[in-house]
Order: structure tokens, then sequence, then C-alpha cells
């Protein structure tokens, strides 16, 4: 199987759904002539032509809303948000309208948009460009939230989430783009809500989403070399959340650790924790932790970024207090 | 899933039945099919089996209770299911009560249920009527003092209970001495347990792992092979083991054996049971008691329990019997027999054993015994060398009766022998007290007479 990187997964997506769709087109900030902030649609315009890829002035309520209309209208549009963090100016369009109008219009509307933004932290973008906000849409009834860890799950899951005929939040990791791991040249598709055993173990359950998913892997491969082998959960989608994979192993382990870029308080791991204490206390051996981002405005220098970050040391000795 | 386990109706014209013996007890997996109770109509006694697998959750009714027809009487589901509605009688109402007020299936002497909330069940419920243990035994605090919340992990408890490991009896090896899973599976496995343990845990990775993160007491033993059958013990196995295992551990047995010459005690009860009605017959077994009964009040040192280091000679003596069910073995005390008369010893003691087959003994008769007669003797044994029942000091074996060449006054005659066996525990008292308490019972069984002055 190719190694491809994760912008290139996202790529041959998009270009498979433009190519085999004509009802799909992409819309955003400096996706055209620009070829997309992070370079997923370089190229594009060209390819495309003008009709297809479309670039928008920097107002992302509209683009949002713009999508919304198209897809009620019978289009499938992929709207890009640069960054998570702009993705605020459209929280509107997407709580209020996105995720509610086929539940208000009885069925008879549906709004089958892609809404793409970069997500996570660790480039020093500074306190206002690094938010890892994935667990305010995770928690909107109508929203589907997809938060790829590798290429293979940021193509099977951008396939899928034109499939969709509802909105999904697709958030791509700013740190994972130049990651690189092998996908297959054809298309196919990864099921929401099924989250993926990482890596196998039976002393304790590490949890972990996007970028986290890594963090705990390395944490796992240093925790092996104690003896302590980990299950790593890549939970791909927060909603629909593939509970039975993470109660099953808790079931086995009898111990969880939830990893996040998130801020701790009320953020999505707090979500995991309940489910496992609500489905598993009988389960458990030790509480469940949370080995979350600090809860501060991401600091723009380097060395206080990395330490506001969860890091492998810091989930070890989470572990080994629980082990 | 969860399937109701409701009181059958068998035959149009039952109305209700009574639970006489839950076969199985909260946490064991139970195969549809599988005989679960005994129920008693007024007819006959019927078995009712389970329309589902899974596991055996909690006994709504109890042992004894009477419950009308189609009443819900047991709760058979998957462990996660939520049988609160159950548990808790009427449901929501009595829920909120939750901590603080027991249920009424608690009070009911439902001991051994999920009925209580955890908070409330720390440090552990009082045992099951079903096991011979005497509570004092299981605590290592005085009594009255409030015992330290244990801390013990949700699964941890909950393996507890499956293995019937007492959780106060573990050290905890988790983060602030809490009590975590491995804890208990070592303890299952030191406690005379070698339990289901090895068909639950996945092969492969997982036993490596398990050495790596060290699990000291493992030793090595003879792989499953197909055709093995892995029993899980029964919760009465799993009680007689940890008795049985605390004895042998902690109590240093000496042992004296003797031969009792019964011709003339053999001759006696012939001539009391020629006097009086079938039901008031007199058993070897109750001959023996009777002595023992006097012999105690000479050697008081044998009417004794201990725990640690504190002996106290009991006032009153409580002579136990073992009593052999289908399904293990119990030694409920004759409460009083100390003072009874042979022919009251006799009447309590067909009370207590056809009692203890129905498993309607009640607490005080599995508390109270200060010393234990176990006879063999129905199945012709020769000798049996019993171990002391904790926190007892002392068990008199006992064998079969039966002809053997004697010498009396220089003649070979035949004579009816029956073998005894002293175990004594020898921090309480020597050998040569014992040799004292066991001819003076061979004097009274040799002149019965005695027996009833």
């Amino acid at each position: 199987m190719p190694e491809v990187t994760y912008r290139e997964a996202i790529r041959q997506a998009l270009r498979w759904q433009l190519e085999h769709d004509e009802r799909v087109f992409l819309m955003g900030e400096d996706i055209g002539a620009y070829g997309g902030s992070y370079a997923v649609t370089k190229g594009f315009l060209q390819e495309f032509g003008e009709r297809r890829i479309k670039d928008t002035p920097i107002a992302e309520s509209v683009i949002v809303g713009t999508g919304i209309g198209a897809a009620m209208a019978g289009l499938k549009p992929m709207v890009e948000i640069m960054t998570i963090n702009f993705s605020l100016l459209a929280i509107d369009q997407i709580v209020n309208n996105a995720s509610k109008l086929h539940y208000m219009s009885n069925g008879q509307i549906s709004v089958p948009l892609v809404i793409r933004m970069a997500g996570g932290a660790g480039s020093q973008l500074g306190a206002q460009h690094s938010h890892s906000l994935e667990s305010w849409y995770a928690h909107v009834p109508g929203l589907k939230v997809a938060v790829p860890a590798t290429p293979y799950d940021a193509k099977g899951l951008l396939m899928q989430a034109f499939d969709d005929a509802n909105p999904v939040i697709f958030i791509e990791h700013t740190a994972l783009y130049a990651s690189k791991g092998e996908v297959p040249d054809e298309p196919y598709r990864i099921p929401f809500g099924q989250a993926e055993l990482y890596r196998e173990g039976d002393a304790v359950t590490l949890v972990g989403y996007g970028g986290s998913v890594h963090q705990a892997y390395r944490a796992a491969q240093k925790l092996a070399a104690d003896g302590i082998e980990a299950d790593v959960l890549n939970l791909r989608t927060l909603r629909p959340l593939d509970t039975d994979a993470i109660l099953a192993s808790v079931r086995k382990t009898n111990r969880c650790v939830v990893i996040e870029d998130d801020w701790k308080f009320g953020g999505f791991g707090a979500e995991i924790a309940a489910i496992v204490q609500e489905q598993a206390f009988d389960d458990l051996d030790a509480p469940v932790l949370r080995c979350s981002g600090a809860d501060v405005p991401m600091p723009y220098n380097g060395a206080l970024e990395q330490a506001a970050l969860p890091q492998e040391d810091d989930i070890v000795a989470l572990v080994k207090e629980i082990a | 899933m969860i399937s109701e386990v409701v009181m059958p109706q068998m035959g149009a014209d039952m109305t209700e039945g009574t639970v006489v013996r839950w076969l199985k007890h909260e946490g064991d997996r139970v195969e549809r099919g599988e005989i679960i109770a005994e129920i008693e109509t007024d007819k006959a006694n019927v078995e009712v089996e389970a329309f589902e697998s899974g596991v055996f959750r909690a006994a709504i009714a109890q042992e004894g209770d009477t419950v009308p027809v189609g009443e819900v009487i047991a709760i058979i589901a998957a462990p996660e299911d939520d049988i609160s509605k159950y548990i808790n009688g009427a449901g929501a109402a009595t829920k909120k009560e939750g901590r603080g007020a027991p249920s009424a299936v608690a009070a009911n002497g439902g001991a051994d249920t999920q009925a209580t909330p955890y908070a409330a069940r720390a440090p552990a419920p009082a045992p099951p009527v079903r096991e011979p243990q005497p509570e004092a035994l299981q605590t290592p605090v005085a009594a009255g003092e409030p015992a330290a919340r244990l801390r013990v992990s949700p699964v941890a408890r909950r393996i507890a209970d499956e293995l019937g490991v007492d959780v106060r009896q573990v050290r905890g090896s988790g983060p602030g001495g809490r009590i975590v899973k491995r804890d208990i599976e070592a303890a299952a496995r030191r406690g005379t347990l070698a339990p289901a343990a090895p068909a639950r845990e996945p092969a492969g990775p997982q036993q490596r792992v398990q050495g790596a993160i060290a699990r000291p007491d493992v030793s090595p033993r003879p792989a499953v092979e197909a055709a093995d059958q892995v029993v899980v013990p029964s919760r009465m196995r799993q009680a007689i083991a940890r008795r049985m295992s605390q004895s042998k551990r902690e109590a240093p047995h000496y042992y004296l054996l003797l031969d009792i010459d019964m011709t003339d005690a053999l001759a006696f009860r012939e001539q009391v049971n020629a006097s009086v009605d079938e039901a008031r017959r007199v058993s070897i077994n109750d001959l023996i008691v009777r002595a023992c009964a006097l012999a105690l009040q000479r050697h008081p040192e044998f009417n004794a329990t201990i725990e640690g280091d504190q002996v106290t000679q009991r006032a009153e003596a409580h002579i136990c019997i073992g009593i052999a069910l289908d399904d293990g073995l119990i030694a409920p005390a004759i409460v009083g027999s100390g003072r009874m008369s042979l022919l009251e010893i006799a009447a309590a003691s067909k009370d207590l054993i056809a009692r203890a087959k129905g498993g309607a003994l009640r607490q005080e008769e599995l508390t109270a015994g200060t010393f234990t007669i176990s006879n063999l003797g129905a199945y012709g044994v020769e000798t049996l060398v019993a171990i002391i029942q904790p926190p007892q000091t002392a068990i008199l074996g006992v064998g079969a009766v039966k002809p053997q060449p004697a010498v009396r006054d220089g003649q070979v005659t035949a004579r009816q022998i029956m073998k005894v066996a002293l175990s004594a525990d020898h921090r309480v008292t020597d050998g040569a007290q014992g040799a004292r308490f066991l001819a003076e019972v061979e004097r009274l069984l040799e002149q019965p007479v005695s027996l009833i002055l």
C-alpha cells in the first residue's frame, strides 16, 4: 500500500468526490488561487475550475451559511474554515441552522454539508489560533464530528462524510498534515462511530483522538518497557462515539486514562470518564483519569506551548499512579 | 437482558409456593435449563429451572418465604443490567432512600444481596446464613468499634463477590492501599481456591504481561485439558475451603485416638428406646453428645474459643454436630446442649438435622458452637481425624461401632468398639489434658447410666 501524507490522503478523498459527483464543490478562504492555508487544495482550481473551487471573502458565517443553503438546495458542498478557531464566527450557522434544520422541518430538509477545519496546537500559532474546540461541536445533537488521527483515517472518514446526509464537522489536526501512513489508492469509507484499537494491551486503556492518539501510543511504548501493556483506542469520531469499544477495553483492562489536547474542565475527556463510570463502574480498578491540556490560553512560546499540552511522560506518570 | 424468575404454577390448584432452597446465589453463572431453586408446594417439592442464561443477580424471595404464583422470586440478568427496581421493592420511591435505609430484601435477612448500596455495604455484608462462619472471626476489629472504610475498587469488590473472597482479609496493593483486582485474584489462589481463573483469562499476551506485573504466587499446575471440567466452587464449598484452610493454617492440631467399648451403651440405648415412642428415640450420636456435654463440664478448657491471642472459656457448652448435605457439610450447634438431658438432646438433634437439610438454620446455630462432634459411623468409617472448626479449639471425630475382639478378665470376647479421635488446638490445651478429657468421655459411655444421672 502506498505511503502518503495526511494532507495527501485528504486531497485524494476530495479529488475523488469532485471527479465522481458533480454536485460536489469546495468553498473557503484562500482554497483556490493560494491552494489552501495547509496546501490541501493546491492545484484544484486549475484542475476543476472556478465553478467547483470557490475562494470566499473572510466571512466565516457567510461561508457556512452559503454552504447550508447549497446543501438544502441539493448540492454537496464542502466548506473549509481555515482553522477551528475561526469557526466561532460561524457557530451560529453551524449550531442554530445546520444541526437543526432537518429536525425543525420534520425531515423535509437535509443539510449534507461537510465542514472541514484545522484544529489542535503545537505549531506556535498563539492563543487565538491554537484551540481544540472539538468538544463544543460534539456537544450538539444533529452534528457529526470526525477527528482523523492517521492518513488512513483522514481519507476514509472524509469519504464517509460526503456520503452522510447530515452536517459533518471534519477536524484535521494541524500537527499531522505532514505525517505519513499507508493509504489505499482506491476509495474506501470508514463508518462513523467505530473506534480503532490502535494498539493492544491489557493493563490500562488509553483513549485518544486526533493528535492525542499518537501521544497515547508513544506513552504506551514507554509503558511497555516497564511491563505495562496499554490498549490505545483511536476514537475516529467523537459523535457518534464508539461507547462499546471504550467499555469493552475498560472491561478488559479495568483502568482508563483519556488523553486530549483540549482543556480539562468541561472537556471531551470528562464525557468519556462519565460514560465509563456510569456503564462500567463495576469493572474499574481505579478512577478514570484525564491527561489534558493546561487550563490556560495557549502560550506562543514553544517550550511553554509544549508544557501546556499533554506529553507522553505525563501520560506515563498518570498511568503509573493507577497501575 | 433481564429475566424474571417467577413462582411457577405446578398444577391448577396451586396458588402459592415456598422457596425451600436456592441452589444459585448472587453472582453465580446460570445456564438455561439449570436448576436454580427448590420450591415447596402443598403437594410436593419441585425444582425450578432457569429459562434464560445469565448471572443470578438476586434472590427476591428468601429461603422460607411463601410467595403467590407468578410473583418474581429471583432475577437472572447480564452483569451490567440495572435490576434496582426489583431489589428496591417499590422502585423509585424506595430508591431515593438509597444509602441509609436498608431495603425490604436486606431487612428480610437476605444477607449478601445487592440490595444495600456500596457505601452502606462497607466493610462487607454479614455472612449469609448458609455459611457457617462465626461473625467474630471475620472481623479483625473489636466488636462495636466501627471499622475504617475499606478502599476496594469496584471491580475488585465484584470479583471478590464472585470468587467468595472476604475483602477484609485482603491487603491492598493499589494506590493508598486500595484493594484492586489482582489482590483479589491472588487471595483467591492463596485461599485454597484454584478457581475458574485459568478459563477466564485469555491466553496469549495476557499471560505474558501478568508475569511482567509480578504476580508472585502463581504455582505451576497441570494445564487444563479439553476433557477436564473446571469446577466453580459453590459458596458453601468456598466457605468450607476458607474455614478449614484457616484452621489448618492457624491452629496447631494434636490428635488422640482411643477405642471406646460401646457394648453397654448400645444395650442402654436399646432399653431407652424400648420405653419411648419413635419420635423420641435416641441415636448413638446423641449418647456421645451427652457424654461430651458432661465431660466438658469437668474439663471446661475444651469448651473454649480462640481469637488471636485471646482464649475464652465458655460458660455454656453448645455442641455442634456435623451434618452432610448434598452440596457440602454443615456443623450447626445444638444450642444449650450443655445443660440438656439425653432425651432433650435427642429431640433437639433430630430437629436440627431436619432444618439443616431444609436450609432453615438460625444464625445462632451457626455461630454459637463451642465444641464439635463429627460422626461418620453411619458410613462405616473406622477412624475420623477431624479438622477443628475455628474459633473452637477441639473436635471429636467418631467412627463406626464394630464388633471387635477384646480382652476382658483375661478372656478374649467380642465387644462393640468405637474408635474416636480428639483433635485439639495445642495453643489452648496439651495432650495430657486431652487424654483426661477423652478418658472421661470413655468412662461416661462405658457406664451409660451416668448419662441420665
